[in-house]
């Protein structure tokens, strides 16, 4: 095993191709219906939600509660694109065009308000997306509160995984880069971090750049699959939804946003039929992982070497998931 | 190596996840066959569960009144109901899992206009009718592109409502200049405003005045303190009772006395509550008025407080007045699927329900008369049908 | 220039409503630097426990004020001690989380014990219904009511946080908490007391806007708690007078954009105030620049 190529198509690439197709096979053979795509669907949204939220709050440690904001402008520049120019390529275009003004309002946004400490944040950053969510309802071309319908459906499968895949890998790309590396560093110790060089507003806007854009993205491929696009939907309790995830999977691990989205779409299924419930298990959750693992089901390792510890490297001690306040 | 069973681990982990997914969802199914399931997909948390709830609870007690009389055909019917929490999007995947694994003949919800389109394209595909007791944008059933074959409902559309509202306010006051006052998160709100505005400007009356509040606001007193400094003859009001009613006290506190008016959304005993007797002069069109003295309806209204404990309101009679709709279409329908009742639906024609007699015209909305309902004192006044 | 007046009044009532709540935010802020998201719902809960004296056990309002203060006085402790006090030493975003999950806790679990829908306080005493003309301005007996306990509520705590010795020390421990601890100030109790009289005032202010607006839900908390903390950002947050400024500014911009713009832009307009004092003076209009020492 020491061929790196090697090793990367066989722990990487093959599985990866493997799940594709296997899923693929099952769709085609009817074994998953229409049901389950779109539990898969959502899924997959969920994931790129998920790490897209977790580049910003659990590597970088700025604490965003308007994520659902940037998912509003990528759902509806490309629902307003594919609805003028139905094509995959209008789609994709629309899917690409969102993630740029989400990525770029992202900026705008960041470019001031990251210079403040981490709780301000967090009510700026809810600030924006509700003034986001107000426009939409308020402008006419995105048809005020009834919102756009029908919105031309082009996601499939293979969409699904290639961006779900692709912004996974891109987000753990970045996160292993040198910027990624300042980020993290922003997030253990800010002064720190600036005392040996890191330019930390430049990393925190970066970040929350990024994470904006593929938050975009995310939006774009639910306008694109749920036919119905309203501004209610981008409200508080989506960033909290988003929020729930990467909590439970760990801030800071990738692995764990993802495992977090299937354990969540199974907890939301179980719960299904009790409707009046389902909130006050997801508040309990909350308070209960944060008082007693808040490091969450990961902390900030990645799955590799969380599931199989004994064979990895040796065991890294526990991330206390104290840093100083 | 051990990298590689990592990956393996992966990836069995994750196709393992799936299973279980599906294991659950597949939990539940009856044996097909002896019953006839109806799937209900209606918001049972989250912001409009009220309607949901309410629409819910007329369908449960048409049901129970259907299989006590035997069904359809000889055959139970079984209810099978989802949550959506209020959620476009999740009422997208449930109406495809109650489609498709539950493997109803017929969808019924949800509630609002916006959850509603999120399933007809799901229907359309799988050839399953989607029927909705309370979804009154005009666009639901008919849109650019033609009819949604598989939509239907058993409510009046939006533009019906605000102009006949325009209507009575030029017929009934004399009306010459409204002002507006619209609920800015509600499609529903906005439907009613273009409606009564088209109309009552058409007629050569005046829009002095428009503004919009925001769903769950508290406060009007500053907005009425501006429409008091205008002259104008009616307010429309095309929201719900929750801000209604506040609305309406704030109003009636401030001293405008102008006849406000409204539609359907102020149809609760909360409206009362709220304003007291400053409901005064208040008057909103309605798919049906307890006060009627048919006796489908009084039958309706007793067989519903012995089973709740509480008056109905429109909700509850849509939801009523829904599945036996349903009922009807699957028992005339030559072919029990989803195909042969959506054929059969459209057919309709004199179905008697406690929300009145109507056809179903070739949009899939039911030709109805609409009551007027007039409050003084904080009592019901005056029911008008027209 | 009556309309203006008229518009005054009743950003005057609105703004004593949100200084009530933001007095809550401030001075749990400037005690532990925890933002409480679940403020705005203890405000609620105030509310219901007011609605639950007035209709099912027919009290008078100053008896259920006093019984709802009382009720949410404890709330306010029980989350102290079970939510907030395990995390004194975890990060910040734990504790933001954790009072995110609060706020949600207290929003559904009242939903599931009540329903989702309005509830009403019903028919007031017959004094709370009169109103008074002063020159063309109508000021309702209400407005007078929730004024007036307003100010009295802020001058009983002006009163225990200046003069008290429970007020040095909770004075004391938002200046500095180690020192205070040395000075053998028990922080523990010293933060429980901040999150009692937060959490009375709060649920004062429910039930004020109970009698006022006549309509409460369990969601109702949201919005004024989220533009009651604008308003302590507003006016500097941990300092009380700041949230009185805030409270009155928030009230009053918000009834005056109401009034001479449009209500649809009343709630974007408030979140641009506060996005506005974060960028350009995130002290607050009273604070001080203080420097973040390593």
């Amino acid at each position: 095993m020491k061929n790196p190529l090697l090793r990367q198509v066989l722990t990487l690439w093959l599985p990866l191709v493997a799940t594709y197709l296997i899923v693929l096979l099952l769709v085609r053979a009817g074994i998953i219906d229409a049901y389950m795509q779109v539990t898969i669907a959502t899924i997959c949204i969920n994931i790129v939600l998920a790490v897209s939220l977790n580049l910003i709050t659990g590597f970088t440690g700025q604490f965003s509660l308007g994520h659902a904001g940037f998912m509003a402008i990528g759902a509806y520049t490309t629902a307003l694109v594919t609805m003028r120019f139905d094509s995959l390529v209008g789609f994709l275009g629309g899917l690409v065009l969102g993630g740029m003004i989400a990525a770029l309002v992202g900026f705008l946004i960041g470019l001031p308000t990251l210079r403040l400490r981490g709780d301000y944040i967090a009510i700026a950053t809810l600030g924006m997306a509700e003034i986001i969510r107000i426009l939409l309802q308020n402008f006419e071309f995105t048809n005020g509160a009834a919102g756009l319908s029908p919105v031309p459906q082009h996601m499939n499968w293979t969409l699904f995984f290639i961006l779900t895949v692709g912004s996974v890998m891109l987000i753990r790309n970045f996160v292993r880069s040198r910027q990624g590396r300042d980020a993290i560093a922003v997030r253990e110790d800010e002064i720190a971090a600036e005392s040996i060089g890191v330019n930390t507003t430049r990393s925190k806007v970066l970040a929350f750049t990024i994470g904006a854009f593929f938050g975009g993205i995310a939006g774009g491929m639910y306008a694109s699959y749920f036919y119905v696009i309203k501004p209610e939907q981008f409200g508080f309790l989506k960033s909290v939804d988003i929020l729930v995830i990467v909590v439970l999977g760990g801030l800071g691990s990738l692995s764990g946003s993802v495992i977090a989205a299937f354990l969540l779409a199974i907890i939301s299924t179980l719960l299904q039929p009790f409707p009046g419930v389902r909130m006050i298990l997801y508040a309990l959750l909350l308070i209960v992982i944060m008082i007693f693992r808040p490091q969450g089901l990961l902390g900030k390792r990645e799955l590799s070497t969380a599931l199989l510890p004994r064979f990895g490297r040796r065991r890294r001690p526990e991330p206390s998931g104290k840093e100083a306040a | 190596m051990k990298r590689i069973l990592t990956g393996v681990a992966a990836a069995t982990a994750s196709l393992v996840l799936l299973a279980g997914c599906a294991g659950g969802g597949a939990q539940g199914q009856a044996p097909a066959g002896d019953t006839i399931k109806i799937g209900l997909n209606y918001e049972l948390s989250g912001d409009v569960a009220t309607y949901g709830e309410a629409n819910v609870q007329g369908i449960e007690l048409a049901a129970e009144e259907l299989n006590a009389a035997g069904g359809i055909d000889g055959k139970q019917i079984e209810l099978i109901k989802y949550d959506t929490k209020s959620d476009a999007a999740e009422a997208t995947t449930l109406a495809t899992k109650l489609m498709t694994q539950d493997k109803v003949i017929t969808v019924i919800g949800p509630a609002t206009s916006g959850g509603m389109k999120a399933t007809i394209p799901v229907a359309e595909q799988m050839k399953i009718p989607v029927v909705s007791g309370s979804a009154t944008a005009d666009d639901v059933t008919v849109d650019a592109n033609g009819v949604k074959q598989f939509a239907f409902r058993t409510c009046f559309n939006d533009s019906f409502q605000g102009t006949a509202a325009a209507n009575y306010a030029a017929s009934k006051f004399g009306a010459k200049k409204a002002v507006i006052l619209r609920d800015s998160s509600s499609d529903y709100s906005k439907g009613l405003a273009d409606a009564f505005r088209q109309t009552f400007t058409a007629a050569g009356g005046e829009i002095v005045s428009e503004d919009a509040y925001a769903k769950g606001a508290d406060n009007f007193n500053a907005v009425m303190t501006k429409f008091k400094g205008q002259q104008f003859d009616v307010i429309y009001l095309p929201g719900y009772y929750t801000e209604a009613g506040k609305a309406i006290k704030q109003a009636r506190d401030l001293g405008v006395t102008q006849p406000i008016l409204g539609g359907d959304g102020f149809d609760s005993p909360v409206l009362a509550e709220q304003a007291g007797t400053q409901l005064t002069d208040v008057y909103f069109t309605n798919h049906y008025s307890s006060a009627d003295q048919d006796p489908k309806v009084q039958e309706f209204i007793k067989a519903f407080e012995a089973k709740y404990n509480t008056e109905p309101n429109a909700f509850h009679a849509l939801g009523y007045d829904t599945l036996k709709f349903v009922a009807d279409g699957v028992s005339r329908a030559s072919e029990k699927t989803g195909e042969g009742v959506q054929k059969a639906l459209a057919e309709t024609k004199g179905f008697a329900g406690v929300t009145g007699t109507f056809d179903v015209d070739e949009n899939h909305n039911p030709v109805k008369a609409i009551v007027f309902i007039g409050y003084k004192d904080g009592e019901v006044a005056v029911t008008e049908k027209a | 220039m009556e309309q203006l007046a008229q518009q005054l009044v009743n950003g005057l009532a609105l703004g004593s409503i949100y200084a009530l709540i933001a007095l809550g935010y401030t001075m749990v802020y400037g005690i532990i630097q925890l933002i409480n998201f679940a403020h705005g719902d203890v405000y609620m809960v105030g509310a219901y426990v007011g609605y639950f004296c007035m209709v099912h056990l027919n009290l008078g309002f100053v008896e259920s004020l006093v019984i709802a203060m009382a009720a949410c006085t404890v709330l306010g402790v029980v989350i102290e001690r079970v939510a907030y006090k395990p995390l004194r030493r975890s990060t910040r975003i734990a504790v933001l989380i954790t009072a995110i999950g609060v706020s949600l806790l207290l929003e559904y679990t009242m939903m599931f014990f009540v329903g989702a829908d309005t509830r009403t306080y019903g028919v007031l005493p017959p004094f709370m219904e009169q109103s008074f003309s002063l020159g063309g301005v109508l000021i309702t007996m209400k407005q007078i009511v929730i004024i007036g306990v307003s100010v009295l509520l802020m001058l009983v705590l002006q009163y225990i946080v200046r003069y008290t010795k429970i007020g040095k020390a909770m004075r004391a421990v938002s200046q500095d908490a180690d020192a205070a601890r040395l000075m053998g100030i028990s922080v523990d109790n010293t933060i429980s007391f901040t999150f009692a009289i937060g959490s009375a005032l709060a649920g004062a202010a429910g039930v004020l806007v109970g009698v006022y607006y006549n309509a409460i839900n369990p969601l109702m908390g949201v919005l004024p708690g989220l533009k009651a903390f604008i308003a302590a950002v507003f006016g500097g947050i941990g300092l009380i007078p700041g949230a009185l400024l805030g409270g009155y500014f928030i009230g009053a911009s918000e009834t005056l954009v109401a009034g001479y713009w449009s209500s649809l832009y009343t709630d974007a307009v408030v979140f641009a105030i506060l996005i506005l004092v974060l960028i350009f003076k995130p002290t607050g209009l009273l604070g001080k620049n203080v420097r973040e020492k390593v």
